[in-house]
């Protein structure tokens, strides 16, 4: 018997078809699937654009040669950094931060020049002033996005050589802060945590509410069925999430993506299905579909924390550090900043890789295993 | 219909209880039912005979007392009743015949001619294609009752199965019941309509988790010395709320 007719004639199939219809049938659950999404990252990224645009600049050109000064049109043609004033030294531009007439500056060496035929390539500084952290969150992810543009355009200039060119950003007064290209990506994995986890949690507690899922269960239908029938149709969904994300991000931040994408998409199936799969072991554990949400919403929290999307996991006391550890999500955003911003691959990301593999089989066994076929 | 032995009953309960912390939904229930026949559960609201049905159907386990249906143990063989019965639970929560017919390993043209019989003799043609979501209650309660008959089961659980259904919905729905119980199949259904429960072949009354009073009509009738089940029904009704104060 081929495999396609043995997934037809195992209860399975039937689960996955039903899952499908009313996937289909629910307009409002698949809107918020793909709505959720999108509309977050459009609101990301206006709140980054209007904090970012005409940040007060100075520049500290070393190099002073055709070179640098085309790093600095770059800077001032992303619209991101008004250029005020070129100083003299780095006196003058700490001076000018420090009284407010700048908010960042940018420094290129003196050996710039010679620095960019070397095959390290080379490195300019930017600073800021991440006395407000938005403000300067923003203005990281800009300057590294007018570096990484100039890198581009340079690799291409000299026929493909590696990204010759690397900005060094360096908040002043809040030396911990991330970039907001490192933030950016994070959003995929934390979305997806949010209503991936959300979605099952929900679909399995509605069947309970609604006395469905007491006809199901009342059937020999075995449990891995409805666990894998619960789980597989959520993957479409978190794949078009992935996707949504990773459009609208390249569109409105000019996120690179520096990578393969194909590795990110295989990597992140491990990730869909440990949160498809904790949210089932949710499922079994709350009564209705307000406590589901409430006990996402409070998974969500430690995620945003203590998963180093927000806050670098090396500064965090010990035990937050420990259970940034047990969240896949800890080791999903290494994934995704990674393969977006590093291009970097499994050679490097491949403890990540296992952590997530084994987050989703041990996930799934345990939710198969509180899962009950009865109503209690 | 079979020859009648102890342990060739459709259900045997022994001491059957369920707690739900300190609330006691069931204590003590023996109970037999014998198969082919069209067994009637009655009681209050909150009488326990949900919670009975639950646990004969492998939905909860029971805290004490043991209890054979289709003569399987509803704690350790839940899964070998699961494929023998059918459940039509008192909410409304189905998908569609040909999901249950699946799930119950039918494929194919034997799936097809099972679900073209179950239309015609639940005279449900009028409305195939139609979501069952839409459907109104005497629709869906036939529905339900193809979906749960599906795969043939040797035992049928009906938990009010005619609630809020008319009367005209509800005379065809037992007419079918009748029918099923004629070809052998076992059916234990819980009502709270007088009429309903004197179609029913024996009673049992349920008050307050405990069994009070089981048997066929007329006998029923005697013991309490009332006129019709439904004064029967009401005076038991009495002597629980007087417990109560």
């Amino acid at each position: 018997m081929s495999l396609l007719s043995r997934l037809r004639r195992s209860p399975l199939w039937p689960m996955l078809w039903k899952e499908l219809v009313q996937l289909r049938r629910d307009r409002l659950t698949l809107g918020m699937m793909l709505g959720i999404p999108a509309i977050q990252l459009a609101l990301f990224g206006y709140a980054i654009q209007t904090e970012v645009r005409h940040l007060p600049t100075v520049v500290l050109d070393e190099s002073r040669t055709a070179e640098s000064r085309r790093l600095i049109e770059v800077f001032r043609n992303s619209g991101n950094f008004d250029i005020v004033e070129l100083v003299p030294s780095r006196a003058a531009m700490q001076d000018r931060i420090e009284r407010g007439q700048a908010n960042a500056a940018l420094v290129i060496p003196p050996d710039y020049l010679r620095q960019l035929r070397r095959d390290r390539g080379a490195e300019v500084q930017v600073v800021v002033d991440a006395a407000d952290p938005l403000a300067s969150s923003a203005a990281l992810s800009a300057a590294v996005q007018a570096g990484v543009a100039r890198s581009q355009a340079l690799s291409r200039e000299s026929g493909g050589r590696p990204p010759a060119l690397e900005v060094r950003v360096r908040p002043w007064y809040n030396p911990g802060l991330r970039s907001a290209v490192y933030i950016v990506p994070g959003i995929i994995g934390v979305l997806l945590s949010l209503t991936l986890v959300l979605i099952t949690s929900m679909s399995i507690v509605r069947e309970r509410e609604r006395g469905t899922l007491e006809q199901l269960v009342v059937t020999p239908i075995d449990k891995t069925s409805i666990m894998l029938g619960k789980i597989l149709p959520f993957l479409l969904i978190g794949y078009v999430q992935i996707t949504v994300i990773l459009v609208l991000g390249r569109l409105l931040f000019r996120v690179p993506i520096m990578g393969s994408l194909s590795l990110l998409y295989l990597l992140s199936l491990s990730f869909i299905v440990a949160s498809l799969a904790l949210g089932l072991l949710m499922s079994t554990l709350v009564r209705s579909q307000v406590q589901a949400m409430q006990l996402s919403f409070l998974f969500l929290l430690p995620n945003i924390l203590l998963s180093g999307f927000m806050f670098p996991r090396q500064a965090m006391p010990a035990v937050a550090q420990w259970i940034g550890a047990a969240l896949p999500l800890t080791y999903f955003l290494t994934i995704l900043r990674g393969v977006l911003l590093k291009g970097i691959g499994l050679e490097h990301l491949w403890p990540q890789a296992l952590a997530l593999v084994g987050f989703a089989v041990g996930l799934i066994w345990l939710s198969v295993l509180r899962f009950h076929k009865t109503v209690e | 219909m079979t020859a009648e032995r102890p342990n060739a009953d459709a259900v045997v309960t022994h001491s059957l209880t369920k707690r739900f912390g300190p609330l006691v939904a069931v204590e003590g229930l023996d109970l037999s039912i014998r198969r082919g026949e069209v067994f009637g559960l009655l009681g209050p609201n909150g009488s326990g005979k949900t919670t009975t049905i639950r646990m004969l159907c492998g939905l909860m386990e029971p805290s004490a007392g043991s209890a054979e249906v289709v003569g399987f143990d509803v704690a350790r063989q839940a899964e070998q009743i699961r494929g023998r019965i059918g459940y039509m639970s008192q909410r409304f929560g189905l998908y569609d015949i040909r999901f249950y017919a699946t799930i119950y390993g039918l494929h194919g043209g034997e799936r097809t001619r099972r679900i073209a019989e179950l239309i015609e003799e639940l005279d449900l043609t009028a409305r195939v294609g139609q979501l069952a979501g839409t459907l109104s209650g005497g629709w869906k309660q036939r529905l339900s009752l193809a979906c749960a008959i599906a795969h043939r089961p040797a035992m049928l659980f009906l938990d009010e199965p005619t609630a809020g259904v008319d009367p005209a919905s509800r005379r065809l729905f037992w007419q079918k019941i009748h029918g099923l119980a004629a070809e052998g199949t076992t059916i234990l259904v819980t009502t709270h309509y007088m009429d309903e429960a004197e179609r029913c072949e024996r009673l049992a009354f349920l008050s307050r988790g405990h069994l009070i009073a089981v048997g066929t009509v007329a006998e029923v009738l005697t013991q309490f010395g009332q006129p019709s089940v439904e004064d029967v029904f009401i005076e038991l009704q009495r002597r629980d709320e007087g417990a109560v104060v």
